[in-house]
């Protein structure tokens, strides 16, 4: 059977599995799938918290950053799992206490307003559809490869797809479908991880290989991967980081935005109690973490195979030749992901760091240029290519990295369009708009939501696991800190809220479109996007620590220059604090 | 129940209490040991390279973990010992 049959028949089996569980599990209303609480146990909702939340990013995206950048990208780990302790302790069990569906509800009551939640609509709109974009940018690479088209195609494939998905699953988004997923994608993901582990270090959990010996060579596996890409002119895999402000500031806002995201907040209402709020945190981040620490070692071994294959007698003789290039470079390079060039036009593929310092030692050796561009987006769904692994374990990560980007980017244009039917429509202009008008505002939201995403999907400011980064930056700079004074503080009041959020908002918003262009729209950038010109060498993607932390002060400094707020909004909160009394989690 | 009961201020109290202790762990852990501390711990030697690589890509998650099992366990207690558990 070909490589492509083999593709189409996982990716169809796993697509078959959910569309089965969704019909299946469908009796309900759309009322069940919001109380589906009443009957979901908390190890069942953390796992479909960790389809919905592991996305094209974690899943296709994450390792190949890593593999890039070694320890320096050790951020994008702790920052997608430390969120977690923030929303378990800080928002989750209170948000249940308080029992409504949406997070811009919470902020429109709490902070007695209308306007604070527009502006919540605003915030989760601009930092849901920023993430889409990465998921789009992720689901176009694992369809263009999968069906063996060029990039673009695969995002218009892609596109119509999620449409599908959303406005048929979405609207039912069934826990259950969720839980399939979860099982779909941490197999997949695991399985070659495995077999790459045993290969490289004898040993079967990639998190320990990682930190084991190279079987081949008898170093450290880490020693190893340092010195074969250090004879290439690359930075050390382990080397520590200069810019730590940075490297805090962008871990932090990562934790601070994954509190902050609607669509995973959203999830804590389904559980029976508030109790069973805190446990399903706990459960939803057992279950990250196994792609989590899995992860770190997917992007150190890929990174020494893709080496070794260039190099196959090490990194000091000479490359192979294109005419040899292995299969899997073939593949790739038909959906431009993978380009070669011969500069020196000898025949043989030179990867190396173009870089300064090693200008004399690639001069010495006749290299005119690093003559292999690797997509770094491929790596995962290439790793098991690379490994020279059996052909369903390639059809398995490919139904994998569907099944993340496809489960998380329903979720999020589900949190997109309830927000606009619910929040703004029934909320503010139609109080009296009928459910099938809802719907179809929800509909029509979801498909302008979708085809602005494809077109930025298609020149993404970054690649997936970058964009997503500022999807984070964006929740963490508005939603979560008025969330957090919304249960913490008595004293913040409408007014405060309301600033709060405009300011961290567009503080955080102008600081990543001077460096990324307007609205992300290509060459439109005021500064180049470089380190040199990042103020006090703060990315783009690490300001929403600081629009958060603006987003605090202004808060408390408008509140304490205006009234308290009434005396019932104080009880409300004093209410959120004490489990007793939940109840069940009532329809809007 | 009263809101400004002293029995409800207390637990809040405890609350606040062990969220701080969490939370310091929980900087320590990835913001220390992993970002800030890693220069420090470099003499510490771990399959290759040092402890703070670890913990930036390992020790920390695992650490996130137990926190949030041992914030659940240790709340869902509290909730009992000020009788404001849900029945």
């Amino acid at each position: 059977m070909s490589q492509f049959a083999i593709n189409v028949l996982f990716v169809g089996a796993s697509f078959a599995i959910y569309i089965g569980i969704a019909i299946w599990a469908k009796a309900g209303t759309t009322k069940d799938f919001y109380v589906a609480g009443g009957g979901v146990h908390p190890v069942t909702n953390g796992m479909a918290i960790g389809a919905d939340w592991m996305s094209a990013a974690s899943f296709i995206s994450m390792a190949g950053l890593i593999a890039a950048g070694g320890y320096a990208n050790s951020t994008f780990l702790m920052g997608w799992t430390g969120g977690y302790v923030l929303l378990a302790m800080l928002l989750a069990p209170y948000l249940r206490k308080f029992g409504k569906f949406t997070v811009p509800e919470f902020i429109g009551d709490r902070f007695y307003s209308k306007n604070a939640r527009f502006v919540a609509v605003a915030c989760l709109i601009v930092a849901s559809v920023t993430y889409v974009i990465g998921q789009m940018a992720g689901a176009g690479v694992a369809f263009s490869r999968f069906l063996e088209v060029d990039s673009t195609t695969g995002l218009i494939i892609a596109a119509v797809v999620v449409f599908c998905y959303a406005v048929m699953g979405g609207m039912k988004g069934i826990t259950y479908t969720q839980v399939a997923q979860y099982i779909v994608l941490i197999i997949a993901y695991t399985i070659p991880a495995v077999f790459i582990s045993l290969q490289l270090t004898d040993t079967a959990i990639p998190a320990m290989g990682l930190f084991s010996t190279h079987t081949e060579s008898g170093l450290p596996l880490l020693s190893k991967l340092d010195e074969v890409i250090t004879a290439l002119g690359f930075q050390d895999y382990t080397a520590d980081v200069d810019n730590k402000l940075n490297m805090v500031l962008f871990t932090l806002t990562l934790m601070i935005g994954t509190a902050g995201l609607p669509h995973v907040i959203i999830r804590f209402f389904t559980v029976p109690k508030v109790a069973d709020a805190r446990w399903s945190a706990g459960w939803a981040l057992v279950f990250i973490a196994l792609l989590y620490l899995t992860a770190p070692a997917v992007a150190s071994m890929a990174r020494l195979n893709l080496v070794n294959t260039i190099y196959p007698d090490g990194p000091t003789s000479q490359p192979i030749e294109y005419s040899e290039r292995p299969d899997w470079v073939k593949n790739w390079e038909v959906t431009g992901l993978i380009k070669y060039e011969d500069k020196n036009e000898d025949g043989r593929i030179q990867l190396y760091n173009d870089s300064e310092s090693f200008a004399p030692t690639a001069q010495a050796r006749g290299w005119k240029g690093n003559e292999l561009d690797v997509n770094r987006d491929i790596l995962v769904l290439a790793n098991p290519e690379i490994a020279n692994l059996p052909g369903w374990v390639i059809g398995l990560i490919a139904a994998g990295g569907l099944a993340a980007a496809l489960s998380t980017a329903a979720g999020l244009l589900l949190a997109i369009s309830s927000s606009v039917s619910h929040d703004l429509i029934k909320g503010a202009i139609n109080p009296n708009i009928s459910e099938k008008g809802e719907l179809r505002a929800a509909r029509i939201t979801m498909s302008v939501a979708i085809v602005v995403a494809t077109y930025l999907g298609a020149n993404p400011p970054g690649f997936a696991a970058q964009v997503v980064a500022l999807a984070f930056g964006i929740a963490a700079a508005s939603l979560f800190p008025a969330l957090m004074m919304g249960i913490f503080s008595k004293r913040v009041n409408n007014k405060g809220a309301v600033a709060g959020m405009a300011a961290g908002l567009i503080s955080t918003l102008v600081y990543i479109f001077v460096f990324l262009g307007w609205f992300f729209i290509p060459d439109t950038n005021n500064l180049a996007n470089t380190p040199d010109n990042w103020f006090l060498g703060i990315s783009p993607l690490s300001f929403g620590a600081i629009g958060a932390m603006i987003n605090f002060a202004v808060a408390f400094g408008v509140s304490a220059a205006t009234e308290e707020p009434p005396i019932e909004i104080q009880e409300l909160v004093e209410s959120v604090r004490y489990p007793r009394g939940a109840g069940q989690a009532t329809d809007h | 129940m009263s809101d400004k009961s002293q029995n409800a201020i207390d637990y809040w109290k405890a609350n606040l209490r062990l969220i701080s202790g969490c939370l310091v762990v929980w900087a320590f852990v990835s913001y220390g040991c992993a970002i800030l501390f890693r220069p420090m711990l470099a003499g510490i030697h771990i399959g290759g390279t040092d402890l703070g690589f670890w913990f930036a890509q390992q020790g920390s998650i695992l650490a996130f973990i137990g926190l949030v099992f041992f914030y659940a366990w240790r709340m869902n207690q509290l909730d009992k010992k000020f009788g404001l558990d849900e029945e």
